[in-house]
C-alpha cells in the first residue's frame, strides 16, 4: 500500500470511528436504569442478543434520550397532556374524565398488540375506541400529530418495563402471517426485513448503522423528521426505500408485521419515547 | 427534398440497429451466473460507471461495498464485500452476470438484480417493468470494476 492509500485508509478509520455508535453503552434515564441488551429467544434463533435500537445510534443520539429534558420527544408528550385533558365531540368529555389516572396504564404499552374479539388490537385502536364510541369524537389519523402524542404519553407509564407481547393460542395465526410479512422479499431491490435487520445489523448500509428494526422505542423522535413517528410509518418508510408498495398503516399485514415485531423484542424495555436518526 | 429523404432514412436505420443491439432482460443468458455476451453493442465507459457506482438513484454500490479508489466519497457500507482488487477475482463474463442479477452466483443474496425488469413483488408503480440499470449502465459499472485491480 502506497503512502496516499495509507492515508486515506487511516482517515476513513477516523471518519468511521466518529460514526459509530457507543454499543456498549449503558441506558439510565431519570434514574431508572432500561435494559439495551438481552439474550438469546427461542423464537429468534438467527440472532445470539436481542438489542434495542438505542445501541446502535451515535453517542450524540444516545445522549438526547438519556435526559427527558434534552429528549425532544417530550415538547411532544406535553401536547399529549393537553390533548388528554381536551373535551372533545359530543359527549362533552376529556380523557381524563374517565381516566384520571395515568398510572393506570403501567404495563399496557408493553403488552400491545394484543388478541380482542379475534383480532390484533393496538394503542391506536384503543385510543380511537374511547374517542369514537365513549366521547363521541372523530377517530384520529393512525399516524397524525395527535395520535404519535397521545400514545406517547401513555406508553411512558411503561417506561423501562419488559416487552411481554403474547405470541401463542389466538394470537399464533397473526403471528405466522406477521413472520410471512418479515421474511418475504419485496420491491424492485427485492429484499426483506430480515435481509437488513436480521442478515445485518450491525453493519453501515451507506451512512446508516443498521439495528434490528426493534419497536421497544415507539413512537420515535426522529432527528430526521423531527417529529414523533408511528410504528407503522416506520415500516412504511422501510419499504419505500427498497422500491416496495407499502401496504396500508393500520391495514391486516402491518398489524400482523406489528405484533410478530414486537415478539422479536420481548424482554427488551420499553423505551417510548425513544430517539434516533 | 433527396438529401431529406436520406437523412431520415439513415436516422430510421440508427435507431433500428441501436435497438436490435441491446439485449433484453429477459433474454439473457447465463452460464453458471456469468453472462458471455455484452448487453450493447457499445463499449463500457468507466467514467460513467464509477458515477453510477457512487449515485444513490443508481448503482448505489457504495451501500454496500467499500471501494478505496473511491475514498473521496464518504460512508462505505460493510453489507457485501470490499471491493478492492475485484478484477483479480472474478473474470469479466462473472461480474457482468453478478450486476444483472447476482442470484444466478450467490443464491439468496441481499444485493439487488441491477437489469431484471420483472417477478417483483409489491414493486412500487413507477419501477414495474423497469430494470434499476440500463443495459449501457450496466456495461458502464462493469468497465469500471474491470479497472479496480491490484496485482
Ligand atoms: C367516557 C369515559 C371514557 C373516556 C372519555 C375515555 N375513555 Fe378510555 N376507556 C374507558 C373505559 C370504560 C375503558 C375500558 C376499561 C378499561 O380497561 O379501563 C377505556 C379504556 C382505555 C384504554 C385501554 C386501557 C387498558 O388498560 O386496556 C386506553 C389506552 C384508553 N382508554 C385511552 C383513552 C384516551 C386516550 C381517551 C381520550 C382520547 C379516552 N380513553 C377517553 C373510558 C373512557
Ligand atoms: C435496505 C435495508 C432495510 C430494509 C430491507 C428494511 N429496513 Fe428498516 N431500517 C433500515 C435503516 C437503515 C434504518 C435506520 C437505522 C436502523 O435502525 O437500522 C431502519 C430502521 C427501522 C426501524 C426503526 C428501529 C428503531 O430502533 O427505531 C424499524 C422498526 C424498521 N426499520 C423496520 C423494518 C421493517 C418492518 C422492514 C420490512 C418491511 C424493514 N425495516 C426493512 C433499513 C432497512
Ligand atoms: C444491498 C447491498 C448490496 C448492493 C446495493 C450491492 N451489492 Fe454487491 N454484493 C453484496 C453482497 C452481500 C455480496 C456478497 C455475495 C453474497 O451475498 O454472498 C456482493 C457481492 C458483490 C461482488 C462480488 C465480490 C467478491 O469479491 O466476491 C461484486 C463484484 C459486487 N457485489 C458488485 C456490486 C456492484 C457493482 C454494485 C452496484 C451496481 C453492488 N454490488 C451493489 C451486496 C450488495
Amino acid at each position: 500500500m502506497n503512502s496516499w492509500k495509507l492515508l486515506m485508509a487511516s482517515t476513513i478509520t477516523i471518519a468511521a470511528s466518529i460514526a459509530a455508535a457507543n454499543e456498549d453503552a449503558k441506558l439510565s434515564i431519570e434514574g431508572l436504569d432500561i435494559p439495551v441488551r438481552v439474550s438469546v429467544q427461542s423464537h429468534t434463533p438467527e440472532i445470539d442478543e436481542v438489542r434495542s435500537g438505542w445501541t446502535f445510534r451515535k453517542s450524540e443520539t444516545q445522549d438526547l434520550q438519556r435526559d427527558d429534558f434534552d429528549n425532544p420527544a417530550f415538547v411532544f408528550v406535553d401536547q399529549g397532556i393537553d390533548l388528554f385533558d381536551k373535551i372533545d365531540g359530543t359527549a362533552g368529555k376529556s380523557c381524563s374524565s374517565c381516566h384520571s389516572d395515568m398510572n393506570s396504564f403501567k404495563g399496557l404499552r408493553a403488552s400491545m398488540p394484543r388478541i380482542a374479539n379475534g383480532q390484533i388490537e393496538t394503542m391506536e385502536d384503543l385510543v380511537n375506541g374511547c374517542r369514537t364510541e365513549r366521547m363521541g369524537a372523530e377517530s384520529w389519523k393512525w399516524s397524525s400529530k395527535n395520535m404519535t402524542a397521545v400514545t406517547a404519553l401513555i406508553g411512558l407509564e411503561s417506561r423501562g418495563m419488559p416487552i411481554k407481547v403474547k405470541m401463542d393460542g389466538d394470537a399464533a395465526e397473526f403471528w405466522q402471517k406477521g413472520k410471512d410479512v418479515y421474511y418475504a422479499r419485496v420491491g424492485q431491490l427485492d429484499m426483506s426485513c430480515a435481509n437488513c435487520h436480521e442478515e445485518n445489523y450491525g453493519n453501515m448500509i451507506r451512512a446508516d448503522h443498521l439495528s434490528q428494526g426493534q419497536i421497544n422505542g415507539f413512537p420515535t423522535y426522529r432527528l430526521k423528521n423531527a417529529k414523533l413517528n408511528s410504528i407503522h410509518a416506520r415500516f412504511k418508510g422501510c419499504m419505500k426505500n427498497i422500491r416496495a408498495t407499502p401496504y396500508k398503516e393500520g391495514g391486516p399485514e402491518f398489524r400482523a408485521l406489528e405484533l410478530y415485531l414486537a415478539s422479536r423484542g420481548n424482554g427488551l424495555s420499553v423505551e417510548t419515547p425513544s430517539v434516533r436518526n | 427534398m433527396q438529401r431529406i429523404a436520406l437523412a431520415f432514412f439513415i436516422t430510421i436505420m440508427t435507431a433500428a440497429s441501436s435497438f436490435s443491439e441491446v439485449v433484453k432482460p429477459s433474454e439473457v443468458v447465463f452460464q453458471d451466473g456469468a453472462v458471455m455476451e455484452s448487453l450493447t453493442a457499445q463499449l463500457g465507459d468507466p467514467a460513467s460507471g464509477r458515477k453510477i457506482f457512487m449515485n444513490r438513484k443508481q448503482g448505489n454500490c457504495l451501500a454496500c461495498h467499500m471501494n478505496s479508489e473511491m475514498l473521496d466519497q464518504s460512508f462505505h457500507g460493510e453489507v457485501g464485500p470490499v471491493l478492492d482488487g475485484v478484477a483479480d477475482r472474478w473474470e469479466k463474463a462473472e461480474l457482468r452476470g453478478m450486476l444483472v442479477n447476482s442470484k444466478m452466483m450467490f443464491e439468496g443474496t441481499i444485493m439487488p438484480a441491477f437489469y431484471r425488469d420483472s417477478g417483483y413483488s409489491r414493486n412500487l408503480k413507477k419501477f414495474v417493468g423497469k430494470t434499476i440499470l440500463s443495459a449501457q449502465q450496466v456495461e458502464d459499472v462493469l468497465s469500471y470494476l474491470l479497472t479496480l485491480k491490484e496485482n
